[in-house]
């Protein structure tokens, strides 16, 4: 029992990293030197690196706030989790931490899906970052760490 | 002894400022404005001394991305003299009032091109020392959203509703519980009112839970 405990809290923590990574790093898209993200373009060229505030577009500051209210929310359910830990009754589900864990997933997945369907064409056709494909990594992660917390039961 | 002190400090009061004052003149530093608007741009200055009648201002205007400025606009002897060559011919109107030392200008029907810096210069004789002022105007086509807006607007609301379903929900069981209690109080207290009426009779009828111990 610890170990699933243990196992579960390291899954989370680790949602926790690639969400908040994901969220702050600066590399949605990249193509040949910049990097263009949710917060900033950056591009060398001339011999300076320049970066500007990214457009102030409706979809990225939806996407934004998107992303931020993942990283919110799954750090509300990884507190809900050490509460319940100790207060739950004995049987019972970790429910409002499994709600917590799921609205991050869908919210990450809503913003990921915004910024592919409505990614910025500069006519550059650049490629999609790291920071974009933690996004894609972390929405399922948490989805599963979610249906986990709804079929554990504490025991003992 | 004391006239000449009264006379040194009104020849100090009437030199020492002469030397320091000099005229400050405020405009905004940057404005905003929907194409086809109107906007008004404020101009006023603070001087030592009082408004002279031959008070003047003028405004000049520099395009974007241009080295030379036109003179638009010019109040002087009383009389304001707008622009009826330039590019703001028919389209500039003076709404100051020189006696209040404010020398604002309207520019109507504003369009793309009129982006720029529009610089006034006032003077009010005999305190003609100062710095003109700039005010630099941005048109735009459509009202740019600001950054963060929306993202924060988004925030909000679901942090908002989050809290409201949470309280929601303990207000529910707050009050479930307590009619939970209220209930169970009656019912111990109807139980208590018949035992007490049936002591009068023969034998009160047994109490079941005292026959389980």
């Amino acid at each position: 029992m610890l170990l699933i405990l243990l196992g579960v809290l390291i899954l989370h923590v680790i949602i926790l990293i690639l969400l908040i990574v994901s969220t702050a790093a600066s590399a949605w898209s990249v193509a040949d030197n910049s990097g263009k993200d949710l917060w900033y373009k950056c591009s060398t060229n001339n011999g300076g690196y320049h970066c500007q505030p990214s457009s102030n577009e409706d979809w990225i500051q939806a996407v934004q706030a998107l992303m931020i209210l993942s990283v919110l929310f799954c750090f509300f359910s990884l507190i809900a989790f050490l509460y319940q830990l100790f207060r739950l009754v004995k049987g019972g589900r970790f429910f409002f931490t499994a709600i917590f864990q799921i609205l991050a997933s869908v919210f990450v997945m809503c913003g990921a899906i915004i910024y592919t369907v409505m990614c910025p064409d500069d006519g550059t056709h650049p490629n999609f970052g790291y920071a974009y494909v933690l996004a894609w990594v972390a929405f399922p992660l948490c989805l599963i760490s979610g249906l986990i917390y709804i079929v554990l039961r504490k025991k003992e | 002894m004391l006239t000449f002190l009264a006379l040194t400090s009104v020849v100090l009061l009437g030199i020492v400022p002469e030397q320091s004052q000099a005229i400050a003149i405020y405009t905004g530093w940057e404005r905003h404005a929907l194409v086809g608007s109107d906007i008004r741009l404020s101009c006023s200055f603070f001087s030592w001394r009082w408004t002279s009648e031959d008070v003047t201002f003028s405004w000049t205007y520099r395009p974007d991305g241009s080295r030379d400025s036109i003179s638009i606009f010019h109040y002087t002897g009383g009389a304001a003299y707008v622009d009826n060559k330039g590019p703001f011919r028919d389209r500039l109107e003076f709404v100051g009032n020189p006696g209040r030392r404010d020398g604002s200008i309207l520019l109507k029907n504003l369009e793309l091109n009129d982006n720029g810096t529009f610089t006034c210069d006032a003077k009010n004789p005999p305190d003609i020392v100062g710095r003109p002022s700039s005010v630099r105007l941005l048109v735009f086509e459509k009202v740019p959203i600001q950054a963060g807006v929306i993202t924060g607007a988004i925030i909000g609301v679901v942090l908002g509703l989050l809290v409201l379903i949470v309280v929601i929900y303990y207000l529910m069981r707050f009050l479930v519980a307590r009619r939970v209690f209220s209930l169970s109080v009656s019912k111990h207290g109807k139980k208590k009112k018949e035992g007490s009426q049936q002591r009068q009779g023969p034998v009160p009828p047994a109490d079941p839970s005292k026959i389980k111990v």
